[in-house]
């Protein structure tokens, strides 16, 4: 490994030592570099008198040594950044790679294939939102981004705190959107449309930094009615409930009540009906019989009449009680005691 | 002896490479510099922009090394008072660059002097630029242009400190805390409104679903009644035109006749107690043994 594994993708970004050494904040490499370079006056010292030739070896295996000590790896998900004397020379790609060694050359290595994510609205004076119409609405959300693969020396160079930034511009333009919007349309409809319109301007803000950092996804992690106000919100939606059910059970009392009346007015129709056919009936009936009497009437009137005179006097008084009271015994007043006839009667 | 002489060119070398050492200054792709002779820019080559390896003339000239990145400055959060008298909490940000480093350099020096001073800057321009506006323009309908208004004016101060301003946002603009609670209760009532509507609206459209059901039944139960009587009715009238039409053929039979029915229907019971006289045209052979009458009986 090289000396220059300074792998500046932090958070807080590249943070380079000065290629000078004045603050290189101890890498072992380096302090290893010093003590070999202490070794080497050391022996130039003990040594008494050296030869030119030797001399002139030790320098160039040292040279040879702190050359080969310029190969660095960049893993797959790495861009190498080339500096030489902290001037930024070009990229490399993941593999084995060579840049001039410390303290001339100098690498940095962002991960620009991983994807960040912030969750903005996680501490709740960070999550109430004002809209459009002065109401205030919950809202956490999610920005997954990465460095740009194009370029990462803009994400590398030109901002101090790439990541802080993305973070600013994200919260900004998010409580822009929905302060732009009506409370109820961001708890409803609107809410799909948020998510890209967000990414699209926190992109084009950041690009105006010139920071080197795509905008993958914006997502909305919750969109809810700030806390005090949650349970008015439910009441809201049971009372939807309760309409519904106060009309369904209506419709159900309509279902039932409208058939029966149908039923009952087919009944009163219907009873109506029976009662004409039994009235036409019982006159037709007793028509044929008055009629079929009076053929025989009119054959012998006289004696019919009395015949039928006689039967019917049979028939009703066969079934009373009678009491015969001739008129001619006179000076007797009848006594009838009708309290007594009603009771025998009754026996 | 040797040791004499090996030391002095070791000095000699170690004396050079400090010079040399010296002489040169490295400017890192994210800064910028200046080289400065007694505490003056070095004219000609004052002001170092390019990164890479530079030179200077050793001891007697230094270098400041200043930032060349954006750079943010975030503002406390401060109350400002709309034009309309609201209150708002607004949280802003900026982004900015150095422009002018020897301007920044002279004025500000390179650390903490630089963020206060341009972190007044950037709350005046915030509260001048949103103080003459409403509450509305802030939240809702000019805060980007709002946005751009504070960043130019920012931008005319942060000048004379060699800054330009890239952007400035509004990073909150938030009601304080007791006119939230304010907006809470008041949305808290709009939802109590809702709802009682709501179940007020659930009760109407149930009465008038019941109402209009028992109506339906009123009116079917009435009309079956119409058609009912009618039936009847007519029924009635067949009758009364079928007896009319036979009767009517001899109304002397037709009232004996009838009226032998009606003895027997209405005499049917075995309760009923008759006090008959002897005398009646029922007996009239009930006394004479001769079977003789005073009636004239045809004979058939």
């Amino acid at each position: 490994m090289p000396w220059s594994n300074q792998n500046g993708s932090g958070p807080k970004g590249p943070n380079l030592p000065s290629p000078w050494g004045q603050g290189p904040s101890g890498g072992n490499n380096s302090q290893d570099m010093l003590k070999k370079f202490g070794d080497f006056f050391n022996g130039l010292f003990r040594g008494g008198p050296v030869g030119g030739k030797s001399i002139l070896a030790i320098v160039v295996i040292g040279l040879i040594l702190w050359l080969l000590t310029g190969f660095y790896t960049v893993q797959t998900n790495e861009v190498g950044l080339n500096m030489i004397f902290g001037r930024y020379t070009g990229k490399t790609q993941s593999g084995l790679n060579y840049n001039l060694p410390y303290p001339i050359g100098s690498v940095i290595k962002p991960t620009v294939t991983d994807r960040k994510s912030i969750d903005i609205g996680l501490q709740s004076e960070e999550s109430l939102m004002l809209t459009g119409d002065e109401n205030i609405v919950d809202l956490k959300f999610r920005v997954i981004w990465q460095i740009d693969p194009a370029k990462p020396e803009d994400y590398a160079f030109n901002l101090r705190n790439p990541a802080e930034s993305v973070k600013a511009v994200a919260e900004s333009v998010m409580r822009e959107l929905v302060g732009r919007t009506d409370f109820q349309k961001i708890i409803t409809a609107e809410r799909k449309n948020i998510e890209p319109s967000a990414q699209e301007q926190i992109q084009r803000v950041l690009n105006t930094y010139k920071i080197g950092v795509q905008i993958l996804q914006v997502q909305l992690l919750q969109v809810d009615p700030p806390p005090p106000v949650i349970a008015a919100f439910k009441d809201v939606t049971a009372s939807q409930q309760d309409r519904q059910r106060a009309s369904n059970e209506a419709d159900a009392y309509a279902k039932k009540v409208v058939p029966e009346a149908r039923g009952r007015a087919s009944r009163i129709v219907q009873e109506a009906e029976g009662y004409k056919l039994q009235t036409v009936a019982e006159a037709t009936g007793q028509v044929s019989r008055f009629n079929q009497v009076y053929e025989q009437y009119k054959k012998a009137p006289e004696v019919t009449r009395q015949r039928l005179y006689l039967e019917t006097m049979e028939r009703v008084l066969g079934n009373s009680d009678k009491i015969l009271l001739d008129k001619s015994g006179s000076g007797v007043l009848p006594y009838l005691p009708l309290g007594d006839l009603s009771k025998g009667a009754a026996k | 002896m040797n040791r004499n002489i090996t030391i002095v060119p070791i000095v000699i070398l170690v004396a050079l490479i400090m010079v040399v050492m010296s002489a040169m200054f490295t400017v890192r792709q994210t800064e910028q510099a200046l080289v400065l002779r007694f505490g003056e820019p070095v004219p000609g080559r004052g002001i170092v922009t390019a990164p890479g390896l530079h030179f200077k003339i050793p001891f007697i000239e230094s270098v400041v090394h200043l930032d060349n990145r954006v750079l943010d400055l975030e503002s406390p959060q401060q109350e400002v008072l709309a034009s309309d008298n609201q209150r708002l909490e607004v949280d802003a940000f900026l982004r900015y660059r150095i422009v002018d480093p020897l301007k920044f350099y002279q004025s500000v020096g390179t650390g903490a002097i630089a963020d206060n001073q341009l972190s007044s800057i950037l709350n005046s321009s915030v509260r001048r630029v949103l103080g003459e506006v409403t509450n509305t323009d802030i939240i809702r309908d000019h805060r980007a242009e709002l946005m751009v208004k504070i960043r130019d004016l920012a931008n005319t101060e942060a000048e004379r400190l060699g800054v330009a301003a890239i952007d400035v946002r509004i990073r909150r603009a938030d009601l304080p805390k007791e006119i939230s609670e304010k907006v809470f209760s008041r949305m808290q009532s709009e939802r109590q409104r809702e709802a009682a509507d709501n179940r007020a609206r659930g009760n109407e459209e149930a009465a008038a679903i019941t109402s209009r059901a028992d109506r339906d039944v009123t009116v079917l139960v009435g009309k079956a009644q119409q058609d009912a009587d009618t039936k009847r009715g007519e029924g009635d009238a067949e009758r009364n035109r079928i007896f009319a039409e036979s009767y009517s053929k001899d109304k002397d039979f037709f009232a004996f006749y009838r009226s032998m029915q009606a003895y027997e229907a209405g005499l049917k019971s075995g309760t009923t107690k008759m006090v008959i006289s002897p005398n009646s045209d029922f007996f009239k052979y009930f006394g004479d043994p001769n079977g003789k009458s005073n009636v004239e009986v045809p004979k058939n």
